[in-house]
């Protein structure tokens, strides 16, 4: 497997002097092309902060991002929006759908960013939230959709750019059993039937059975990193 | 796809309607402040913009045509001599009581001029004819001021100093800004009228011959009189303007009323626009973490500020327009010419794009670990 995010040295901290909190200390992570990454702990220990750095959201207090070979972790800030654009799809725990805009919309809205406007945008749109099992649902609006529809066109909005990566944070935490599995099994579909680096910010220890490998991070640090079995054996979690 | 500040726009149609509702106001409030100052000026000035003259002729330090004071009527003779003038006459501007059928008085401004002479008579005539004004005794006033001057019906007859005053015509729109209505007459009967001894002369009027270099007549002329100004037409309503705009306070009164209209105006809308930005700051977050660059979502703040301005402005202009139509059956005459309406255009842009700035610099600051808030 290729590394699509590689992340050495990590360090983020938050203010200075007495009142400075060390959110990351000294993290290694791999997320791979073809894999589910999950990324678990307590409240708290740090996965936003790791996941909004890999993102190009936050900046790193120190170390080392690569971004399909790239380092990142120093680029001006006016070139990350590019980065973003081109290399990362998200997906947030709130959906964080425009709600003015229809499903349809909300997915034209990240191609138009990529330069796909008019009728081509319109199509692609059609096709990504077909491919998602929304084509019936093109002209509702946000709020006419439940939670696991709303997320689903989160995740095609989140496809429209063609990343190579998806970061997920909380994605199912809105959700109820049946949503969450339809929504990790789309994640799953993305990682290993189309090759993208998926990294899923978790607490939820039903959506263990989707990992590739579960990295665990605590008080900022990377603790255990095992396979998505052997992290099931070891909570106790049934497949 | 229409654009997402239009969407988000209509989308919460209450803000919609307080954003609209705060521009219309403050753009309906400057466009009739700055109309009624307009008009103020308008008739504060009609009498000398209307007179066809080049050069009105004035005792010294004249302030505006209210104050004349009277002069020798000699100067007029030493005024024809002058090469370059192809007229001159005599020209009185005076406040007089005028007595109605029924007893009472009114105020009224006397303009006595040369019904042969073809400048310094009434304009807009609506009623009757100029030239029968040179018979004695008779008076042209305003359709507008009939009733204040207990005018029903032409060739009525009423008083003037105790001397008949035979109404032979009637004008349209010539307003007056003392309140007290202009009664056009001959020079000789205003003379009678307004007690003025008959060797002098309130002002004189002069035209030049045509291809005469004004500036050059205007030094002849004041080295051929003395103790009077002579003062290019533009320049006697330039002054008269500022006494009664700037002197009186009237003209201060209606500019800061037209100033704190537009400021309210950017207060109301740049509170709406920040409000509305607040609430889709989440939005601008998701779009910034898919790659959206400032610039983009300051051009979606602006364009919604941009469309607001759009339809505040129609409406807000389609209301003072409607304001002024209905000001001319009225005392105060508001005036909204094309190139005004255009500015306040530009106006309602700047106020709209200004409150928008406020918002632009809350979104560069959004925490961008915002968008991971569930």
């Amino acid at each position: 497997m290729h590394s699509a995010i590689e992340v050495r040295s990590l360090t983020k901290v938050y203010a200075e002097g007495a009142a400075a909190t060390r959110a990351l200390d000294n993290v290694d992570v791999d997320v791979n092309r073809g894999e589910v990454l999950l990324l678990m702990g307590p409240s708290g220990s740090g996965k936003t902060t790791l996941v909004s750095i890999m993102g190009c959201i936050l900046r790193a207090t120190s170390g080392s991002v690569k971004i399909a070979g790239r380092e990142v972790a120093r680029l001006p800030e006016r070139e990350l929006p590019a980065v973003r654009l081109n290399y990362i799809g998200f997906v947030f725990q709130g959906f964080n759908l425009f709600p003015a805009l229809t499903a349809a919309e909300n997915v034209e809205v990240a191609l138009n960013l990529k330069g796909i406007r008019g009728s081509q945008a319109r199509a692609r749109a059609r096709s990504l939230l077909d491919e998602v099992g929304l084509a019936e649902k093109v002209h509702a609006l946000p709020a006419d959709l439940s939670g696991g529809q709303k997320q689903r066109v989160a995740i095609a909005r989140a496809l429209a750019g063609d990343p190579e990566i998806i970061l997920a944070d909380e994605p199912t935490a809105a959700l109820d059993k049946t949503n969450g599995r339809l929504v990790m099994d789309m994640l799953r579909d993305l990682a290993h039937r189309r090759g993208r680096a998926v990294a899923i910010v978790t607490h939820d220890n039903r959506v263990l059975e989707y990992a590739d490998r579960v990295v665990h991070i605590e008080d900022g640090r990377v603790g255990a990193v095992m396979s998505g079995n052997e992290a099931m054996e070891f909570t106790g979690v049934e497949a | 796809m229409a654009s997402i500040a239009i969407r988000n726009l209509l989308h919460d149609k209450i803000r919609l309607s307080v954003t609209l509702t705060g521009i219309i106001f403050a753009v309906v409030l400057v466009a009739v402040q700055t109309g009624l100052f307009l008009g103020f000026t308008t008739t504060t000035t009609n009498v000398i913009d209307n007179s066809r003259a080049d050069f009105w002729v004035t005792s010294r330090n004249v302030e505006y045509i209210e104050a004349g004071v009277p002069f020798p009527d000699k100067q007029l003779y030493r005024a024809l001599r002058v090469p370059g003038v192809a007229e001159a006459q005599k020209y009185i501007v005076r406040f007089g009581v005028l007595k109605k059928p029924d007893g009472a008085n009114a105020n009224c401004e006397i303009i006595g001029f040369d019904p042969q002479r073809p400048f310094g008579g009434p304009w807009n005539v609506d009623e009757g004819d100029v030239a029968s004004l040179a018979l004695p005794d008779t008076v042209m006033v305003d359709r507008f001021y009939m009733q204040k001057l207990g005018v029903t019906h032409l060739g009525q007859t009423v008083e003037i100093r105790n001397i008949r005053a035979r109404v032979v015509g009637f004008t349209k729109g010539i307003r007056t800004f003392t309140t007290a209505p202009l009664v056009f007459t001959s020079y000789k009967n205003a003379q009678k009228y307004t007690g003025l001894d008959s060797n002098q002369t309130m002002f004189l009027l002069v035209k030049a011959a045509p291809g005469v270099e004004l500036a050059r007549l205007r030094g002849t002329l004041e080295a051929s009189m003395d103790n009077v100004d002579v003062l290019p037409t533009r320049e006697f309503s330039r002054r008269t303007n500022f006494y009664w705009m700037f002197g009186t306070g009237a003209g201060i009164t209606v500019i800061m009323a037209a100033v704190l209209g537009l400021i309210v105006g950017i207060v109301v809308v740049a509170q709406t626009i920040y409000a509305a930005t607040v609430d889709h700051i989440r939005e601008f977050g998701t779009l910034k973490a898919m790659g959206a660059t400032n610039g983009y979502i300051y051009r979606i703040i602006l364009k919604q500020a941009v469309a607001s301005a759009i339809v505040g402005y129609a409406v807000a202009i389609a209301i003072a327009i409607g304001v002024e139509y209905s000001s001319r059956g009225g005392g105060a005459n508001i005036v909204l010419p094309p190139g005004v309406r255009a500015a306040l255009f530009g106006l309602t842009l700047f106020m709209c794009v200004s409150a928008a700035m406020v918002s632009i610099n809350k979104v560069t600051k959004i925490d961008p670990a915002l968008v991971f808030k569930g």
